[in-house]
């Protein structure tokens, strides 16, 4: 096991390519999300348009992240019908593929903290004051009781994702503090601070993708040689723990639905304990 | 390094206040604190900064200012929607409540498309689909507001402002007056109606001044509003046929009471004033002879 370079013995065993086939795969779906947006103002190719906020695909599709119409909702504002559609689109789509896929598969401040997650382990940065791992919930409370307080959106006023992803697109200004802001604190301050602690948009998607059926497993479990390279780079490592080690439950699947199925420990085990599958999948070799 | 041990994974024992539950209160305390400090001090910036400044302008067709912050999702289809580009979507620092649409009439003003693409694909209705004549946008309100530079105020024809904007002669008129200070000129004055100019802008961005003279000001900057209990005599009369209190009215001066018509003198003693016509005086009361 090594804190600092976790999979080492991965790479040995599957090859450098096989040991981070899922980070690739989620870069580059990272990347060609945001390419997508990209091609429309730089080339005139207009495949999507508009923000991670709310979007128009191919001119038909509208889409609406489901999170901020429930706070316009607590604003007082009944929205038109498109953002409605968009909002239901989207939530079904994430209540069947899992919630969090949102935050390791599409969300652009996952670059970020991912960033300075390998930060804190390349250079043994170990100071972790990070808050509770549920003041999330209280922070998604919270902005829904600003809206309500202050009949605007006020969380958008501070969201570092959807600064950052309109900032893309749209300018960044001074909102390239805030993510500076994100990066030192996660990298300095506090392991996963942002993702796994106080943002409640990723707290929102898991509460939606409770039953999500895509999830990671853990079928070859009895192969494990407590290396801990899958809990070191895991942005949740105590969702790992029931499935690999029979904390509480039988299945092999990873059932917390704080699990952002980045697929990160698939890559980093050198033992193939792990795969991504369906939440009904109980294959497992203990 | 290993994962922390879940600090609230641990359940009491006792029912009492045993170390795990002590530490279950106090991670639970911790983690509503800093989750409603970050809600709060959202909440707090959301009100602090909801200001517009004055010189940002909402697209055609946007809700008032205090819905509007509740309905847009600032995704920016209307900037991506608008084909003069004259749509930004406020950055953090900028002018306007971050994320949401705006515009600068002096730098690039609305174009007054007839179709409205900006609205189109608005998914909430922030921008209101109803609105479907540009003609009755109204995205702020012109003002001449400095009639110190305004070269048509100086006594010259500029009429630049006038001469550029879209709803000419309506939203726009150039108003005659005398010029007292040649004495023998015109000053054509351009005046804003309110109840045609859509605050496109076009005058401001035209204005041949260095700082414009003529600034499209939010709608709640630009106009006065009269108490809702006053009425304009004369459209009342023009409504009802006729005056609601009859042609003349007769107040009665107290304390003057019995004297004759004319006689204002306080102090008995002084000369009495010169009867300015042969009208009889009325009794407790001043005829003014006006009459309609």
């Amino acid at each position: 096991m090594s804190t600092e370079r976790p999979g080492q013995d991965a790479i040995a065993r599957k090859g450098w390519l096989a040991a981070h086939k899922w980070l690739l795969l989620r870069r580059t779906c990272q990347l060609g999300i945001l390419a997508l947006f990209f091609i429309g103002p730089w080339f005139g190719i207009w495949i999507i348009k508009g923000n991670l906020s709310s979007s128009l695909a191919l001119d038909v599709l509208p889409l609406t992240d489901p999170y901020l119409l429930l706070q316009m909702l607590a604003a007082g504002f009944v929205p038109a019908a498109t953002a409605v559609v968009g909002a239901l689109i989207v939530a079904v789509f994430y209540l069947l593929v899992g919630g969090r896929v949102f935050c390791a598969w599409v969300c652009p401040v996952n670059m970020i903290t991912d960033a300075a997650a390998w930060g804190r382990r390349r250079f043994g940065i170990k100071a972790n004051h990070a808050p509770d791992t549920r003041s999330r919930y209280w922070v998604l409370a919270g902005t829904f009781v600003a809206a309500f307080v202050t009949g605007a959106l006020a969380w958008e006023w501070i969201n570092p994702v959807s600064i950052t992803h309109r900032g893309l697109f749209f300018g960044m200004g001074a909102g390239l503090w805030f993510l500076v802001a994100v990066f030192l604190y996660d990298l300095l301050v506090a392991q996963r601070g942002w993702c796994g602690h106080l943002c409640p948009m990723g707290v929102f998607y898991s509460l939606l993708g409770k039953t999500a059926l895509l999830r990671v497993a853990a079928p070859r479990r009895d192969e494990c040689d407590d290396c801990m390279d899958c809990f070191v780079v895991c942005p949740e490592p105590r969702v790992i723990r029931p499935a690999l080690k029979k904390a509480g439950q039988e299945s092999p699947v990873i059932l917390s639905s704080l699990c952002t199925t980045c697929g990160r420990c698939i890559d980093v085990c050198g033992q193939k304990v792990f795969r991504l599958t369906h939440r009904f999948d109980q294959r497992s070799s203990s | 390094m290993s994962a922390k041990p879940a600090r609230h994974a641990g359940t009491p024992e006792k029912a009492s206040l045993s170390p795990a539950r002590r530490k279950f209160l106090a991670g639970l305390a911790g983690a509503a604190g800093s989750g409603c400090l970050l809600a709060l001090g959202a909440g707090l910036y959301a009100h602090q900064s909801r200001a517009l400044a004055a010189q940002a302008l909402r697209p055609p067709g946007a809700l008032s200012e205090d819905k509007f912050l509740a309905a847009c999702t600032r995704c920016g289809l209307c900037v991506r929607d608008c084909p003069y580009n004259m749509l930004m979507l406020a950055r953090p620092g900028d002018d306007a409540p971050t994320g949401t649409p705006y515009f600068i009439a002096r730098d690039k003003p609305c174009e007054m498309c007839e179709d409205i693409p900006c609205i189109k694909n608005c998914p909430t209705g922030a921008l209101n689909p109803k609105l479907t004549d540009i003609a009755a946008a109204r995205m702020g309100l012109a003002v001449l507001i400095d009639h110190e530079t305004c070269l048509n105020f100086l006594g010259l024809r500029c009429d630049v402002c006038y001469r550029v904007c879209p709803v000419i002669d309506k939203a726009i008129t150039l108003d005659r007056q005398h010029n007292t200070r040649s004495d023998r000129h015109a000053m054509l004055l351009p005046t804003v109606h309110s109840e045609y100019c859509t605050g496109c802008g076009k005058c401001e961005a035209a204005c041949v001044l260095e700082e414009a003279a003529i600034k499209v000001l939010p709608i709640p900057l630009a106009q006065g509003k009269l108490g809702e209990h006053y009425r304009k005599g004369w459209e009342e009369r023009k409504k009802h046929g006729g005056s609601l209190i009859g042609d003349q009215l007769e107040l009665p001066v107290r304390g003057l009471e019995g004297k004759p018509y004319g006689d204002s003198r306080v102090d008995d003693n002084a000369p009495a004033p010169q009867a300015e016509s042969d009208d009889p005086p009325e009794a407790n009361g001043i005829n003014s002879r006006w009459k309609p």
